[in-house]
């Protein structure tokens, strides 16, 4: 804890202490106690509350790159849906010949296309351990070969956001097409188990609630240290003045390459773990808006804090769920507000309106 | 309108023609208006027998009873119960609309069941097509007589051959005699002289014509039992150079015709980008919301169109300033409202114009619904210009092309020759500076950002006569249109115009290989990778103004 100064962030403090409250405390009650006790939660609280865990961690790796490194990447939900799609593939591959044309080795919608046999890339996707290190190897690769590209020839500023945007676009378009072998617009889904576990049980539901906060919790510590450390140091440097950071002597692309590919796999992991909990992968992931919606996310909690990703990730998407549950039309006003809002009246986000509260009353 | 007074103008001349050929022949013979109605009377009377008969007396009237026919070959033609009248009737949706067969003068609607159709026989049916061609080869308008000429060119007959020859002895208007040319030695070439079917097919090779191709074709192909149908294999090689030709100017002709989509398709891209360009290239500013001020002219549009739905031309026309004006307004209150906080930080901006489009788009969604609205075409700018057989333009790509290319000179005037230009590109080179001498740049931010959103909306009157209206018109063009302000580079409006118009090309020559979504990728990754080796697009700033 002293090793990365968490010890004097209250706030920080605070959040990890509800984080880890929720992650242990609610999977916990509903594994041990009766269905009809008050603490049990039902499966769709157990669900939701997994989904926004993995869409924090999402938010995090993005709060990693934009808030530390100043690269505002308008393509961050690209990685997560890869990620996603790596899981998907896997418990697609997991249904056999329980789907609607039994088929022992095509997914319904190949046998649907008439394909007569599988694709190379959905080779090794029925073991658990290659899907797990494709989760982490697309998006890495990806982000990879993209980042070296773009640091390398020095694309900063708004041109660096607009081509993850045209990324995340050209993405979006290629698994709408059903020659990609992705399911095209319908994409995965109608799953069965993982690891041979019911994955609509709800014990299943509370260990995948578990595995996300574990998850969250892992990836907020480390990104906290990672930031506390040299390398974190010539991160933020990068962010504040890049070329005099390049002057002193540092490969700035190296540092900016190293954290993007890095966020990039943080971000595949939240959609490995998201997909099993909303049951269905599809191109919609892809589109830029969802990618903007991640970058309002860390705005609004408060970038360059981490833990304000988190904040702010849960509540917006709280928000939604309570909005377009009550009146759907209201909620790209009030999205379309929090964007506008959150620029102009709170540059630091919630984070920062909280820590000036705090230091008022101190004084 | 137009199709309205063609009609009156045949009307007139079949009046004046008729009253002519009465001044003539009036005291030896019948006089010709009792005579069509006599042939009407006898149409009227039940027998097939009396039915050919009275056709064959309005053929011999001329191209004054060609309506009359036409009708009864399209079974428009009735009697009335009431009065046993003739008459013509159109079908609308409650009912026949009426005129009198004989004097054309309208008679109001009427119910299916007051008119009885008059029949035909299939011979009879045939031999009224027969008759209507041979009219219709003899009318006045020129266009009337090319259709004829192409009908015959499917009829397997001498007869239809011998009257085309005599018609090319006075033809006098080049389209069609160039038709009946075509047509005679299509025929040619089936006659039984080897020589004149050379000559036919050697004449034939340097025409533009879709039935020449595929007679050509046809005469090269195997039947069943594989040998080739034209038995003849001297034949079959001068046939088979002659298709190679006209392949080969097939070929040019619609790689034009790739080249013009392209260039529409560009034309689009630029006028969606220009705005853009200039807000980003004066101010640094990304301006999410500019597919969002462009979906409000194309709004604009739709909603003049519901004012005055009867002057579709005028409708156009005024949405061009209307929309400019209104999107120009919500531009400025974006730039007054929320931008001017921003300046210097450009991230923060672009999440914030995003914020605004999606207020937009939701607004518009709530005012007109989610539902597409599709914006008429009015008829200048519908149908296409025919070129020849292998090339047709459609009029309303052509008129977004000539349209694109009047914003950009006009556009490019306001910067190079007005005050507001002047001070526009001092504050894109060196803002600080600008202000120092006196450049008031906080109302020259406002009216760029002002002149580049009113681009938007009448980019969006362009966009409304080629795809449907609906809340997420500008989310489609986003993305494509970000990637040429960055291909062209910020700052120079000419590398946008560029820019536009080399990705429109490249799309449209992409999409035969690999199908439309896939030469979409193409473009967006060979962007990616471009602005790798230049980060600062095709024309970068140069000087000072390139550091920051």
């Amino acid at each position: 804890m002293k090793l990365i100064g968490l010890g004097d962030d209250k706030l920080a403090m605070t959040v990890l202490f509800v984080l880890a409250a929720v992650t242990f405390i609610i999977p916990i009650c509903n594994l041990m106690l009766p269905a009809d006790s008050a603490l049990h939660f039902s499966a769709y609280t157990v669900s939701l509350l997994g989904k926004y865990l993995t869409f924090a961690l999402l938010g995090l790796s993005l709060d990693l790159v934009w808030g530390y490194c100043g690269i505002l990447a308008l393509g961050h939900g690209a990685f997560f849906a890869l990620g996603g799609y790596a899981m998907g593939m896997y418990l697609m591959r997991q249904i056999g010949t329980r789907g609607v044309y039994g088929d022992p080795l095509l997914p319904d919608f190949m046998v649907f296309l008439n394909w007569k046999e599988l694709p190379w890339y959905w080779l090794g996707f029925d073991q658990f351990w290659f899907a797990m290190l494709m989760v982490v190897l697309v998006p890495g690769v990806l982000a990879f070969v993209f980042g070296w590209l773009a640091f390398r020839s020095r694309v900063t500023g708004v041109y660096l956001s607009i081509i993850t945007q045209a990324l995340t676009y050209a993405l979006l378009l290629a698994f709408f097409r059903n020659e990609m072998g992705f399911g095209g617009n319908n994409g995965l889904t109608d799953f069965k188990e993982l690891l041979g576990f019911n994955i609509q049980s709800e014990a299943v539901r509370a260990i995948l609630l578990m595995l996300s906060g574990m998850a969250l919790i892992s990836a907020y510590l480390i990104c906290r240290w990672i930031v506390s450390t040299k390398l974190g140091r010539v991160i933020t440097a990068i962010r504040d003045q890049e070329s005099r950071v390049r002057f002193l002597g540092y490969r700035v692309e190296m540092f900016k390459l190293w954290i993007f590919v890095f966020a990039a796999m943080l971000a595949g992991i939240a959609g490995a773990l998201y997909v099993p909990q909303v049951g269905i992968i599809n191109p919609s992931e892809f589109s830029p808006l969802n990618s903007l919606e991640i970058v309002i996310w860390v705005a609004m909690g408060g970038r360059g804090t981490l833990y304000g990703a988190i904040i702010g990730a849960v509540l917006v998407n709280y928000s939604k769920t309570v909005l377009t549950g009550l009146m759907p039309e209201i909620w790209l006003f009030s999205l379309g507000a929090v964007f506008v809002g959150v620029t102009i009246l709170l540059p630091d986000g919630i984070v920062g309106l909280l820590k000036r509260r705090l230091q008022e009353l101190q004084s | 309108m137009k199709a309205n007074s063609i009609k009156c103008c045949l009307r007139l001349s079949a009046i004046l023609m008729l009253v002519f050929s009465l001044a003539i022949h009036g005291d030896q013979e019948i006089p010709p208006a009792s005579k069509l109605q006599d042939a009407l009377s006898i149409l009227k009377q039940g027998s097939m027998a009396d039915r050919e008969l009275a056709v064959n007396q309005l053929a011999d009237l001329g191209a004054s009873s060609l309506p009359i026919l036409q009708a009864l070959l399209d079974g428009k033609l009735f009697t009335l119960k009431s009065d046993t009248s003739l008459v013509i009737g159109i079908d609308n949706n409650h009912g026949y609309t009426l005129s009198d067969a004989l004097t054309g003068s309208e008679k109001g609607v009427i119910e299916r069941s007051a008119v009885t159709k008059i029949n035909l026989t299939n011979n009879l049916r045939v031999a009224l097509r027969k008759i209507i061609g041979q009219l219709q080869l003899s009318a006045d308008d020129p266009a009337i007589r090319l259709a004829a000429v192409k009908a015959m060119a499917n009829e397997e007959d001498d007869n239809t051959q011998s009257l085309l020859k005599a018609r090319a002895l006075i033809e006098k208007d080049e389209d069609v005699q160039q038709a009946i040319n075509v047509v005679l030695l299509l025929k040619d070439m089936n006659s039984s002289d080897k020589l004149i079917r050379i000559k036919a097919i050697d004449l034939l090779k340097e025409q533009n014509n879709r039935d020449v191709a595929n007679r050509l074709n046809a005469m090269l192909e195997k039947d069943e039992t594989g040998n080739f149908i034209e038995a003849d294999s001297e034949i079959r090689s001068v046939a088979k150079a002659a298709l190679i030709k006209i392949n080969s100017r097939l070929q040019i002709y619609s790689a034009m015709e790739t080249v013009f989509f392209g260039l529409s398709l560009g034309a689009v891209l630029v006028l969606a980008a220009i705005g853009l360009a200039i807000t980003f290239g004066v101010m640094g500013v990304i301006n999410m919301a500019h597919g969002e001020l462009m979906m409000l002219g194309a709004y604009t549009t739709y909603v003049i169109q519901q004012l005055m739905p009867n002057h579709l031309g005028i409708s156009i026309i005024l949405s061009i300033p209307a929309a400019f004006m209104i999107s120009a307004l919500v531009g400025i209150l974006i730039e007054r409202g929320i931008i001017r906080f921003l300046y210097g930080r450009p991230l923060e901006t672009l999440l914030a114009t995003f914020g605004v489009s999606l207020i937009l788009q939701q607004s518009v969604r709530s005012i007109f619904s989610p539902l597409n609205r599709s914006v008429a075409t009015p008829e200048w700018m519908s149908g296409s210009l025919q070129i020849n057989d292998f090339l047709s333009l459609t009029w309303n790509r052509f008129y977004i092309l000539v349209f694109c290319l009047l914003v950009f000179m006009l556009l490019l005037q306001i910067l190079k020759r007005t005050r507001l230009g002047l001070e526009v590109r001092a504050v894109a080179q060196n803002r600080t500076m600008a202000k120092a001498m006196g450049i008031p740049t906080a109302k020259v931010d406002a009216m760029t950002f002002g002149l580049g959103s009113g681009i938007a909306g009448v980019a969006g009157v362009a966009l409304s006569q080629i795809t449907n209206v609906g809340p997420n018109l500008g989310q489609a063009y986003i993305v494509d249109s970000f990637m040429v302000v960055v291909f062209g580079g910020v700052g120079n409006l000419w590398g946008t115009l560029v820019a536009g118009f080399i990705l429109g090309i490249a799309n449209k020559f992409l999409e035969p290989f690999s199908g439309a979504v896939l030469a979409k990728i193409l473009v967006l990754i060979f962007i990616i990778l471009f602005i790798q080796k230049r980060p600062r697009g095709l024309f970068p700033q140069k000087g000072r103004a390139a550091d920051s």
